[in-house]
Formats: structure tokens, sequence, C-alpha cells
């Protein structure tokens, strides 16, 4: 470990490529900790818009007019608005009107903080999407296989979780894909609001150590890796769930 | 299948028994609290936050007589975010329509090239793409005798350029695949050349399957130009911002000003959104 | 000069048109083509016969260059069609081929399908064209039907646009790769008699077919092939009548 950061030093000496998070313990450790929380917004965010996408393609069948109305709505508001004016209105129009708690040093705190509101923010956005891309794969599904679970008896969740759900998957699964990196791209708008995650403690880095280019080129590897494992493990997914004669 | 069609049509006869089986078993007011909830809470707050900023603001200036004062300035600015979408749009679809025409190109080495880039510029996150045009474009270039200034703005407009020139070029792509292999070996026995096979042949009938998906992109980079206002651009978002500011800071301006941005947004792209839809819809039909 | 006769390479009239050659095809693992060779001298018709997935198409593609074979060789008219520095275009003004899926350009209409290669790819006046692709039309007795998109004809009008496309380049060899198995029956008839019509002219062609019993009337010579190789083949009369291959038999015997 220590034989490798003194290369660095001198790889910094030598061509001037200062990967400071290679040598330097400080600027290491705030790298790792913005790419922990880069990686964990992303889980968060992904789990949470498929669920809203799940429930609200859910709710889009229902019978209710006004529930129908107001997914649409919803999708709408969500899918034709810049994401990240809805993180500002998030974090700072509605963050005002939230209750805050005094914290361990008696000081006011908000209930939510900054990486909750992006989480928030960033599972509606994604979350529309999801709804229209669910909605898309439950139209696929001939209203025959429809009825034959309705006529042995299923109810309409019962149909929508048992057979409904895993044929529409499939068929959405490369919509699905598409989506789900494009939003890890979008985690990287939690920097305007402070959200300690990658780009904002890349910035933070090169400002100190004035290293744009490399800390550039560092980032744009770290992300296309992470789109790169994303699109693999759902290209996974696809692969598991395929069976015979279903689709291409 | 012969199951599911049998069932299929004895259905109307069978519809009454699971209709009167399920009622009991999943009364709707249980399903109707559950979804409404989620659906009431986020329009609650809503309307919420529009009575309280009223009530807070009353004994100054009223919410909506702000938002009036400041109007030509926000439209301004929301115009020059127009600017950028327009200017970026234009700059990626013809960088990125010959990206992509090098994507289906025969030769190798073209395509790996192209193939590289598109998947660079279409994987990386916009905002970094962003930063990386702001801190790596001179800010004053040296053509001959002449030297260009390049402001943040236009720097933003190249960045943003980037990762829609790499969507365009997939775009065209896809829309050249999704012309039958027998139109090009149609066109090949005729003695077409590979120009006059992808320029008389394939391009006029797939131009009009690319053009939803380029609409789509187009409302993706409206949304976009509002990441200029990180790296210090005038734009709506940054003018919200100092307008709150003139205004004494008054936090209960933000949701206000805020959701006045995201309407301006949502008046321009709605109308693009569904306008694309429903071309969508008139492409799909055919193969 | 596309109205003339040119011969490429000191071909000469005593020679086959076409010389197939031990041709060997293989798609990665899979061999199509297992050492296929025979000769189509010029105003022969030659009917490929046999199962499906017996590589009659792929033979066919392989004579007009569409795609490339690993071992053997095809002339046509003395040209190599196998050499990689092949002028595909002067290949391709001496070869027509008419395809099972019609592959008319959708966008263009019946005329303008029949027009566009001549002036493109042959360069000769407009005009001249037109007045060509009106007869041609006339001639698979589409008189009427110049102006219409191709989505707007049925399956066996659209064949015969193709077939008048395909003549407009003056071919002197025409590939027919199983024009009728995606047609209506009824329609089957028009495009038959247009395909004949243009054998009783003296078109050297050579066809995929399944339809024996137009195999038999019009061919001057049959293939039968089977899993890459050829079987057995004959005059029509002789094979037909009198097929000394089991495989032959077996296969006759299921379709007729």
């Amino acid at each position: 470990m220590h034989g490798i950061a003194l290369w660095f030093r001198h790889l910094h000496e030598t061509t001037g490529i200062n990967l400071t998070i290679a040598y330097d313990p400080f600027d290491r450790a705030r790298f790792l900790r913005g790419f922990l929380v880069t990686l964990e917004l992303s889980a968060i965010s992904i789990l949470g818009s498929v669920l809203v996408g799940i429930v609200g393609a859910w709710l889009q069948g229902s019978r209710l007019r006004w529930t129908r109305r107001f997914v649409q709505g919803y999708i709408q508001l969500f899918r034709n608005t810049p994401p990240l004016v809805q993180m500002f209105f998030f974090y700072f129009g509605l963050s005002v009107l939230m209750p805050t708690v005094k914290n361990r040093f008696g000081m006011q705190q908000p209930l939510i903080g900054g990486f909750a509101w992006a989480s928030i923010s960033l599972i509606f956005f994604a979350g529309a999407f999801n709804v229209e891309i669910f909605r898309s794969g439950i139209e696929a599904i001939p209203s025959s296989t429809i009825e034959a679970a309705e006529a042995l008896g299923y109810t309409r969740l019962q149909t929508y979780i048992h057979v409904v759900l895993p044929l529409a998957t499939r068929v959405c699964l490369p919509a699905l894909t598409n989506n789900l990196v494009n939003l890890i791209k979008t985690t990287t708008l939690a920097y305007a609001i402070a959200v300690p995650e990658l780009l904002y403690v890349s910035n933070q880095i090169w400002s100190d150590s004035v290293n744009v280019p490399v800390m550039m080129v560092v980032l744009f590897i770290i992300y296309i890796a992470l789109v790169g494992l994303l699109v693999a493990a759902m290209n996974a997914w696809e692969r598991a769930l395929r069976r015979p004669g279903l689709g291409t | 299948m012969t199951a599911g069609c049998n069932a299929g049509r004895a259905l109307p006869v069978m519809l009454p028994l699971p209709e009167a089986l399920r009622r009991p078993a999943a009364p709707p007011p249980i399903r109707l609290s559950l979804s409404h909830g989620i659906a009431l809470a986020g329009f609650v707050m809503l309307t919420a936050l529009a009575a309280d900023a009223a009530g807070v603001a009353a004994p100054r200036a009223g919410v909506l007589a702000v938002l009036v004062r400041w109007s030509p300035l926000l439209l301004r600015g929301f115009g020059f975010n127009i600017l950028i979408s327009f200017m970026s749009m234009a700059i990626g679809t013809i960088v990125g329509a010959f990206l992509g025409l090098g994507l289906v190109s025969l030769r190798r080495a073209v395509r790996t090239i192209a193939w590289a880039l598109t998947q660079f510029f279409r994987n990386a996150p916009w905002l970094v793409l962003l930063f990386f045009m702001i801190y790596m474009l001179p800010f004053q270039i040296q053509i001959g005798p002449v030297s260009l200034s390049l402001p943040d703005w236009v720097k933003a407009v190249i960045g943003l350029a980037l990762p829609v020139m790499a969507n365009v070029s997939e775009i065209v792509r896809g829309g050249v695949q999704s012309i039958h292999p027998g139109q090009w070996e149609a066109a090949e026995s005729l003695g077409f050349t590979r120009t006059q096979q992808l320029w008389q042949i394939v391009l006029p009938q797939c131009v009009k399957r690319m053009i939803p998906p380029w609409m789509n992109l187009y409302a993706i980079l409206t949304m976009a130009t509002t990441l200029a206002s990180i790296v210090g651009v005038n734009e709506i978002v940054t003018l919200a911002s100092q307008v709150q500011a003139a205004e004494g800071g008054r936090t209960d301006l933000l949701a206000p000003l805020y959701g006045y941005v995201l309407l301006l947004f949502f008046i321009y792209s709605y109308p693009i959104a569904r306008l694309t839809q429903r071309l969508e819809r008139r492409y799909a039909v055919r193969i | 000069m596309s109205r003339g006769f040119d011969p490429p390479t000191g071909w000469t009239q005593d020679q086959p048109l076409v010389a197939i050659d031990d041709v060997h095809k293989a798609f990665g693992e899979v061999e199509v083509l297992k050492g296929i060779g025979f000769d189509v001298c010029k105003g022969e018709v030659a009917c490929i016969i046999g199962p499906s997935g017996a590589g009659k198409s792929t033979l066919i593609r392989c004579v007009n260059a569409l795609v490339p074979f690993q071992k053997g060789s095809i002339k046509v008219l003395g040209i190599e069609v196998n050499d990689p520095h092949l002028d595909k275009l002067r290949l391709r003004k001496h070869v027509g081929m008419v395809f099972q899926q019609y592959n008319l350009f959708p966008h263009r209409t019946a005329l303008q399908n029949v027009m566009m290669a001549p002036i493109l790819v042959l360069k000769r006046p407009r005009t001249e064209v037109e007045a060509e692709a009106y007869a041609l039309l006339k001639k698979v007795r589409l008189e009427g039907k110049e102006k219409a998109y191709p989505g707007e004809m049925s399956g066996g009008q659209q064949q015969r646009v193709a077939i008048a496309r395909s003549l407009a380049m003056h071919p002197d060899l025409m590939l027919f790769d199983e024009v009728t198995a995606a047609l209506d029956p009824e329609t089957v008839k028009e495009v038959l008699l247009a395909i004949r019509q243009l054998a009783e002219e003296g078109m050297t062609c050579i066809l995929v077919t399944h339809e024996m019993s137009f195999a038999r009337e019009v061919a001057s010579h049959i293939y039968f092939t089977d899993r890459g190789v050829i079987v057995e083949h004959g005059p029509p009369a002789e094979f037909f009548s009198a097929p000394r291959d089991a495989r032959t038999r077996a296969f006759l015997s299921q379709i007729l």
C-alpha cells in the first residue's frame, strides 16, 4: 500500500499526473466516502423508483377515474420538468416547511437532510418514467391471459402480482435498464444541493489540488464502470427470466 | 393456448362469480385508502405549501406580487434556456448524425471509433460533461489573427451538445437498423453503391421513424439546460435564486419561485411530449 | 451502352453463362454448401429444388456476390464473383435478382422503383428510362399501376414490379429466389406467367422454387439439392418421371 502511494507521488513529481486520491490519505478517504454516497444514492433511488413504477402502473389500471388521472398527472408533471428544479423545489422549497429537530450539539437541524431530499426527488423523477415503462409492458400482455387468470378466480391484485407483473417485466426490461442508467447519471444532480457524493467530493479535491483533468478522467471511468455494471446485472437478469417461447 | 382462448370465451358467463368472490375478499375501501394515501400526500404537500406561503407572506409583499414583478426577468432567463437548447441541439444533431453513420459504416475502424465515442458520451453523466467543458475549454481561442472569447454559456452549449451528439448517433443507428435487410440486398443487387443505398433507399425510409426519439431527446436537453446554472450561467434557475436574494432571502419564496420555474418548463415541454407521442403511434405501426 | 450486349473478359457464347464449381459456404460452424457445381448456358432455365434449409437461397445469393463463400468458384460471364477486388457494379449490371419478400422500396411508386436504378446506377437520361419503365410495367401486366405505392398493391403485383425493376437494368441473367413463396395462391399465377414469358424470350434464369409443376414446364434442367449437395439432376421430363435417388423420390412424393 505504501509502495503504491510512493509510486503515485513519484508519478506526480515526474509527469504531473497528480492522482492525490492514490497517495494522500485525506483525499482518498473523502473520495471513497463520496463514492459510497453515490452508490447508496443510486441503490436507494433505483429500488424506490422501481417500486413507484410497479405501484403506479397498478394504480393506472384502477377502475377509479380519479386515481388514474392522479397517476397520469404525476407522470406528466415529473417527466416534463427539469429534475434539477424538482430537487431544488423539494430541498429548498419544501424543507422550509418540514419540522426541525435538535441535534446532539443543540443546534436546530432539518428532519430531512440533503441526502434524503435528493433520494426522494430522484425516486419521484425516475419513478414517473418507470410507471410509463411498466404500463407499456402491461399493455403488451394479451388480454386473454389476464382474462384466463380472472376466470380462475384471481383477484385483481393477485393477477397483477402473479401474472401481469412477471410477464410485463420481461417485456419492459430493456427500457427499464435504459431509465436506470439515466438515473445513475442523474444522481450527480445531488451535487447542487451539497450532498457529498462523487462529483461533489471530486470538485473539492480538484479545488484543493488543482488536478481537474486527472479527476475528470477518474470520474468518467467510475461512472462508465457503474453504468456498465448495472447494464451487465440487468442483462443477466433478463437472461435468467428468459423462458422458451416468450419474446425473443 | 386453447385453455386461454376457452377461458376468454367462457368469461362472460363466469364473470359474476369471481366478481362476487372478489368484493368481500378485498373491499375497495382498503385499496382506496392505500392508493389515495400516496396520491394525496403529494397533493396536500403542494396545497399546504401554497396556503402556508400565502399566510406567512401576508405582512410582506404577496408571493404572487413578487412573481409578477420579477416575471420579465425570469422569462428572459427562460428564453436563454431555450436558446441554449436550440444551439446544443443543432450542434449535437449535425455531429451526431455523422457519428451515427459511422456506426453503420462497412469499415471496421470507423465503426469502432464511432462506437467508442458514442458509448463514452452516452454513458457519462451530463453534469460531469458540462464541468469537463467548462474547465477544459480555454476562455479564449486564437484562430489566426482573430481571438474568440468563450464565455461560460458557450462552453455550456458545447458541453450539452456532447451527450446530444451521442444520443443522436444511437438514434440514427437504430433507425438504419430498423430497415429490413432485404432493402439493402435489393438495392445492392440493382448495382447501387453503398452511399446510394444509404441515401436513396435506407435513410428516406427511416428518417420519419427517427423523429419521435429525436424530439424526446430535445425535451431531455431542454430540462438539462438548467444544469448550466450550476456552472454559473445566468439562466432561469440562477435568476430564480437571485430574485430570492433580492427579496431579502425570504425562504417562503423558494417554493413558489421554483414552482414557477417548473411550470414554465411544463408549459413548454408538455405539448412537445404529446406531439412526440402522437408521432410515435403513427410511425410505430409500420414494420 | 447498356443496350448492347457487352461481354466482359473475353467470354464467348459457347461458354456457360454461369459456371458454378465446387462451392463451399459455411456460416460459422454450420456448413450450408458442401461442394456444389453446375453450369448454366445462355438461354437456359435452371431450377433448383429441394427441402428448406438445403442452401438453395444461399447459393443464389453467392451467384450475385451478396454473400462471400469460402471455397470454389462462380463465374458469371467469365467474371469471378468471389474475388474480393471484384467490381460488383460490373457484375450487377448483368445479373438481375428477385426476392421472396419482393423488397420493393416502399417510399417510391411502382414506376419510380423501376426507374431508380437505371438513372442512378447507369446514369441514363430520365425521359428514355421513363418510357421504358412504362413499357416494362405493361409487359408484366401492371398498366395503370405506375403511380401506386408498394403498400397499395397485392403481393403478386409487387412481385411483378420487382421483376420489371430488375429487367430495367437489362440483365443477361435473372435470379429468382422463391419468388412465389410469400404469395397468396391466386396471385402466384400472374407472377409465374411473367417469368414464363421471360423464359420463352430466351432469358437465362436460375430459379429456386417450390412450384413443381411450373418447374416441370419452364425448366431446361432441374437440380435437386439436399444438405448442401446436389443429389440428383436432369431434364425435367426425366427427373420427374424417373427419379433415381431415394431422397429425391421421398421429396417428390411429399410435394406432388
